[in-house]
């Protein structure tokens, strides 16, 4: 029996009936990582011996016959910008190339808790900046679906390490689409949660207002279990939502009877891709079929949302990373005096995009440009927030392509930043809001998956939940299954 | 033009970067697309909009200011550059 490519669920069957065993598992999954990173490289760390012991420790506990959750013994990964006590966490930057967390986040503490057995950190673009990973700082991921495409990113090695099968879940992080968009191109299922209901308290900080942590996985019942483990208030993080977290298995129900789902039109115009089009009109239908009522809604504002959140979140940005200077931990090149060891230690470690987010940043926050720049922004985002406030007071969801296109090629956007940009303008309205959204995986173009956008009501995280549950059970659409023979004989190989 | 290589030139400063001659001509052309680009914000009217820095009603949260347990101080300076007697350290500044 093939171990790797099952659900959560699947597998926490087999752990508990002891048909298989934790070890078992971890070693299977390491077994493939080894065979695909060369040409995957969703890692930038793979923990293989913690994550064995962890294992070991899970099957003792269940040989005892401790009754354990869910997700014990399964295996899982962490973006490579959420601390990890002992193990490096670098955010695929330069400037963090050695870092050690003395701490962990409060999402390594509770998956920990949860029993699930970290197999490493996942690559990404630098600091979260980007849609491809072809900006993290030492070498780009590749889509498990086709290696000539990007993951998509920030959170690209997140996805397709859950993609490819070298883990059954992984968590990434969303601040304009980061993990929405990679799960659309690597055909994973990926949620961003409400704002303040995931705790930030050691993510490392990209824009924090938009900023949260969720998971990626094979299906919305895996979703749900993941969300169990992870979502809840944090005395640690004092943007943490203080509510009641609900059992998210709950909201599983075969049943869209008598929804009303939105269908922006804003997001249907310019820049979608027509066979993207046709997917979501596709998934139209068959909701409609179930028993939804559809139609057609506007967000007036959603066309200034991209430009604005180009100024909100280098903003944020170029205050939060203003910390790496070379004092306290990190790269540091040595220099005569403290400011030019900051402006060498900086110029060394950050990347091209990273440095022009935090100049973009500095710029709008900068005198004689903040009224002009930040706070038209803020003003903007408050226009961007009340189109879905209005929106919602007559729909339960809202139904819209997670990204324009496709997974796109190696390079076809890497020189154009505005380009790049534009991949995310279907998500980024979401995060300026700080409402739920989750992509699911509905068809595929030429081989490369396409996710369709579910967007609901701040803590309505569960009607998402029951909405794409219901498609997934009612089409097989939703689990495109990547062909990785081609990738596993040249992995052996190299 | 929105912004000069001059302007740029100041934002690398109060960014702290070093900036070569090649970087500050690449960061002036994209800087100034992206910048010309967000001129579509002016079409909207914004007077008497309030702006929302953050989307949660959350103000001043709170807690006791109780003794609790704090990171240990070795693992931490186990990432300084540079360290001695538990400090870290740094060039000259005076």
């Amino acid at each position: 029996m093939s171990l790797t490519g099952l659900t959560a669920h699947e597998l926490s069957e087999l752990l508990r009936k002891r048909e298989i065993s934790s070890t078992e598992l971890t070693e299977r999954h390491l077994d493939l990582i080894n065979a695909l990173e060369g040409k995957i490289n969703a890692f930038v760390t793979v923990t293989g011996e913690d994550a064995l012991k962890q294992a070991r420790e899970i099957d003792e506990r269940r040989a005892r016959g401790e009754e354990l959750p869910p997700l014990a013994g399964i295996p899982a990964a962490l973006k490579d910008n959420m601390c990890t006590k002992g193990v490096k966490t670098t955010c695929s930057s330069n400037i963090l190339y050695n870092f050690i967390p003395p701490y962990d986040a409060t999402v390594t503490e509770k998956l920990s808790a949860a029993g699930a057995v970290i197999m490493g950190k996942c690559n990404m673009d630098e600091f979260a900046m980007g849609s491809s990973t072809e900006n993290s700082g030492f070498a780009p991921t590749r889509n498990p679906h086709d290696l000539r495409a990007v993951p998509g990113g920030s959170s690209g090695g997140s996805a397709a390490s859950v993609a490819a099968g070298e883990v059954v879940f992984s968590l990434g992080s969303d601040t304009g689409g980061s993990i929405r968009q990679p799960a659309s191109f690597c055909g994973v299922i990926g949620l961003k949660p409400t704002y303040g209901y995931v705790s930030r308290y050691g993510l490392i900080a990209f824009a924090s207002s938009l900023d949260q942590i969720g998971p990626f996985t094979r299906d919305m019942t895996d979703c749900a279990l993941v969300m169990n483990a992870i979502f809840g208030h944090d005395p640690k993080d004092s943007t943490s939502a203080p509510v009641e977290v609900p059992d998210f298995t709950g909201f599983l129900k075969d049943d869209v009877k008598g929804l009303k789902i939105g269908i922006p039109k804003e997001y249907m115009q310019s820049g979608i891709d027509p066979q993207v089009a046709v997917a979501v009109k596709k998934a139209i239908e068959k909701l409609e079929e179930l028993g939804a009522f559809c139609e057609e809604v506007s967000l007036p504002h959603t066309e200034y949302a991209l430009p604005a959140y180009y100024i909100i979140a280098p903003a944020e940005a170029s205050s939060n990373l203003a910390r790496y200077d070379g004092v306290r931990y990190g790269l540091r090149v040595e220099a005569d005096d403290t400011i030019s060891m900051f402006n060498e230690t900086r110029s060394r470690g950050f990347g091209e995009e990273v440095k022009r987010r935090i100049m973009l940043g500095t710029y709008a926050l900068s005198s004689g440009y903040y009224d002009a720049y930040y706070l038209k922004a803020l003003k903007i985002r408050t226009l961007v927030k009340q189109d879905f406030d209005e929106a919602f007071k007559k729909f339960d969801c809202l139904l819209t392509p997670t990204s324009p296109t496709s997974a796109f090629d190696f390079g076809e956007k890497a020189d154009d930043p505005l380009s790049m940009y534009m991949s995310d303008i279907c998500t980024i309205p979401v995060n300026l809001a700080g409402i739920p959204a989750l992509s699911l995986p509905f068809d595929t173009v030429n081989g490369r998956p396409v996710g369709l956008q579910l967007i609901g009501k701040a803590f309505d995280e569960g009607t998402l939940l029951r909405v794409a549950y219901t498609l997934e059970q009612n089409t097989d659409l939703t689990r495109p299954k990547p062909d990785l023979e081609g990738a596993l004989q040249n992995g052996k190989q190299s | 033009m929105k912004i000069t290589q001059k302007d740029v030139e100041h934002v690398a400063l109060l960014s702290r970067l070093k900036l070569s001659e090649d970087d500050k001509d690449k960061y002036t052309q994209s800087l100034n697309a992206i910048l010309e680009y967000m001129e579509i914000l002016n079409r909207v009217d914004t007077s008497g909009i309030e702006p929302t820095a953050h989307v949660l009603p959350l103000k001043n949260v709170f807690r006791e200011d109780e003794v609790k347990e704090t990171l240990e101080k070795e693992l931490v300076l186990s990432n300084a550059p540079d360290e001695e007697n538990g400090c870290f350290r740094v060039p000259r500044i005076i």
